[in-house]
């Protein structure tokens, strides 16, 4: 069964000067543990498809059905608590806020969460440590490197047991070592917790690392295919 | 809410000079606030101080209409059933008996229009501090005879010393001719021009003898435990008198003070009005550039989860942690200053001074301590910068969070 169904998505920007499709009836379904790479043109409707399918911005028509749930519908309080709940979310820029400390960003959900603090602790910790950032738990993300930085923002968007985590272009501010220990890690989660992946992308070493590749164009998938190494990894 | 604590106090830190700044200014509305509130609010006190103690206490019982015409012909009887009445109160700490008229003061060539009061001295002295005036001679006891007191101005003018003889020439009780020579016991000095210039004082007993009045007064000056409740007390005391009395408030009888003090009131209100406008633009400044500068971090913090009036409370923290560390600064910084003044007032020189003595008044200006202007004027520093953060509030309940992460 897909935990994500995006059904007739459409998107349209200015529609009362001169009107921008940017997404033009999207259909598309996600299965659990997928290791998806949306990719496409620079204005081909990547980011907004994912800000559709992670809540954040509203369709002009189409349902976006997350866990049999359709998020368009929901008032915008019940959607942030949504999100909090089910998605996680990794931002090319990583994001993470300055005040606190590599551990305090990644308990910060969990936090609002209003999870206990022992259980805060002890995943803040598991998740770093399988980062590889236990030795950077209690500094703040200015004294990081971009690509420990955006380790740091896979934690956070792991910490609250998503469904699924959205990853807009993670790897477009990172040097290349930097992205493959990323894409490696994200990757081994996937694999081993069957941790469900959906990235927006340029970057060719995301596109090799996908399972399925989703290409968009002026709003529309023009192809949507499951990769070799897919097929060579059902096989085994 | 420890979280949200947290976040406010730290983001408070991330530009410290710009929170320094926000804070420096937030204290120095809260200082020239609390310093101008406190020397006027000082100021009125002396004032009615001033008049309550040497004109008229905070209440003062007359014969009924005494005073539309303040003639000796309207005083009346003073016995122990007054004082009886006066007793039952307990707001009542003073009643002090006076017979006041007006003479002519001779001596040798010079003559002179005076005042003449008629006093119980030990009452006096505990309602005004008469006795610690007194620069030359001795102070009144109530059963002295022929001894009066006057200021030194009045000495001055008259060319009087201590022991010299003064003639008071005047009218007394229902036409009765009030004259009498005195000797002068002793010379006060008084920064209040008509009471130093133009007053004498002598025993109650010897001005009922002057002014062919024995037993009258004209007037019982009531001094309160409670300044707060002397319209309760006035009218209790309304109730408790016959109709012969009128029972006055100081307010009704000093109504250029009332009118004075709120003219200056007023003054002083509009400026801090234009300090309190000044202070919640300067916070405005920087919970707005704080919110605009932060606004893709808002963006993540509600894309990962977070509900947009959390992190309203989170930037309404930071605008009370600036404006309370303001005003406490601001307070702990004034409050020496004022604790000073309090005890060492500023003395009024020139025009100020003459100013003040015009209405009766010792040209002093002390700080007032009084609690409620700290708390009032905090609270009203508070309240605007809390009204400064409404805008930022705004923003943050209506930015677009995907537009603003594309960003």
């Amino acid at each position: 069964m897909s935990i994500i169904e995006v059904k007739a998505l459409t998107k349209t920007y200015n529609e009362t000067m001169v009107p921008v499709h940017a997404l033009n009836g999207i259909d598309l379904a996600f299965q659990k543990g997928e290791f998806t790479a949306i990719v496409g043109p620079s204005g081909c409707g990547k980011t907004t498809l994912l800000n559709m399918i992670g809540g954040l911005d509203q369709p002009t028509s189409g349902k976006v059905m997350i866990d049999a749930r359709d998020i368009t519908v929901m008032p915008s309080g019940k959607l942030v608590d949504f999100r909090l709940h089910n998605i996680g979310f990794i931002f090319q820029s990583y994001n993470l806020i300055p005040v606190l400390t590599v551990k305090e960003n990644v308990e910060f959900i969990m936090e609002l969460q209003h999870t206990s603090r022992k259980d805060r602790e002890e995943r803040a910790r598991y998740l770093l440590d399988e980062m590889g950032l236990r030795d950077k738990m209690n500094v703040r993300p200015k004294y990081l490197s971009g690509g420990q930085q955006q380790r740091v923002a896979v934690a956070r968007a792991l910490a609250s047991k998503p469904i699924f985590v959205l990853a807009d272009e993670p790897t477009a501010n990172l040097d290349s070592k930097s992205a493959d220990t990323l894409l490696e890690m994200m990757a081994e989660l996937n694999r081993k917790e069957e941790m469900t992946f959906i990235f927006s992308t340029h970057d060719q070493r995301v596109m090799d690392k996908a399972r399925r590749l989703v290409t968009l164009e002026d709003g529309k998938v023009i192809s949507d295919q499951q990769t070799e190494k897919h097929y060579a990894q059902a096989l085994h | 809410m420890k979280q949200f604590v947290k976040l406010a106090w730290r983001n408070l830190w991330r530009n410290r000079r710009r929170t320094l700044i926000t804070l420096a200014s937030v204290m120095m509305a809260v200082v020239l606030a609390i310093a101008i509130r406190s020397l006027q609010k000082g100021a009125y006190g002396n004032m009615i101080s001033n008049a309550v103690r040497f004109s008229t206490g905070y209440i003062q019982v007359h014969q009924k209409g005494y005073w539309d015409d303040q003639s000796i012909n309207n005083s009346f009887i003073y016995d122990s059933a007054l004082d009886n009445v006066f007793k039952q109160e307990k707001n009542i700490t003073l009643a002090v008996p006076r017979l006041e008229s007006f003479a002519l003061a001779s001596s040798g060539p010079h003559t002179k229009g005076v005042g003449v009061m008629g006093i119980d001295a030990g009452k006096e002295d505990q309602m005004n501090g008469l006795a610690g005036k007194i620069v030359e001679g001795s102070f009144l006891q109530n059963n002295d005879q022929q001894g009066i007191l006057i200021g030194d101005g009045l000495a001055k003018y008259l060319e009087l010393h201590l022991g010299d003889t003064l003639v008071l020439l005047g009218q007394g009780y229902h036409g009765s001719t009030a004259a009498g020579q005195f000797q002068i016991q002793g010379i006060f000095h008084y920064p209040i021009g008509p009471i130093n210039n133009s007053m004498v004082f002598m025993s109650l007993p010897d001005a009922q003898i002057l002014f062919g009045a024995p037993g009258h007064i004209t007037s019982i000056s009531l001094m309160l435990e409670q300044p707060g409740k002397m319209a309760s007390t006035q009218r209790w005391l309304e109730n408790k008198l016959d109709s012969t009395y009128e029972v006055m408030e100081w307010p009704v009888m000093n109504k250029t003070l009332v009118q004075e003090i709120q003219g200056d009131n007023a003054g002083g209100i509009i400026m801090l009005g234009i300090l309190y406008v000044v202070v919640a633009f300067g916070v405005l400044g920087t919970i707005l550039m704080m919110t605009i500068e932060r606004k893709k971090e808002f963006a993540t913090m509600i894309a990962v989860g977070m509900r947009r009036f959390k992190l309203a409370i989170v930037v309404m923290l930071e605008t009370l942690f600036i404006s309370l560390i303001g005003i406490l600064c601001g307070s702990l910084f004034i409050l020496p200053v004022l604790l000073y003044f309090h005890r060492h007032p500023i003395e009024l020189t020139g025009a100020a001074a003459e100013a003040y003595q015009q209405f009766g008044i010792e040209p002093l200006m002390p700080s007032s301590l009084d609690p409620s202007i700290f708390i009032f004027q905090g609270i009203t520093v508070l309240g605007m910068a809390i009204l400064a953060a409404v805008y930022p509030l705004w923003y943050i309940n209506r930015f677009a969070v995907a537009e603003t992460l594309k960003q």
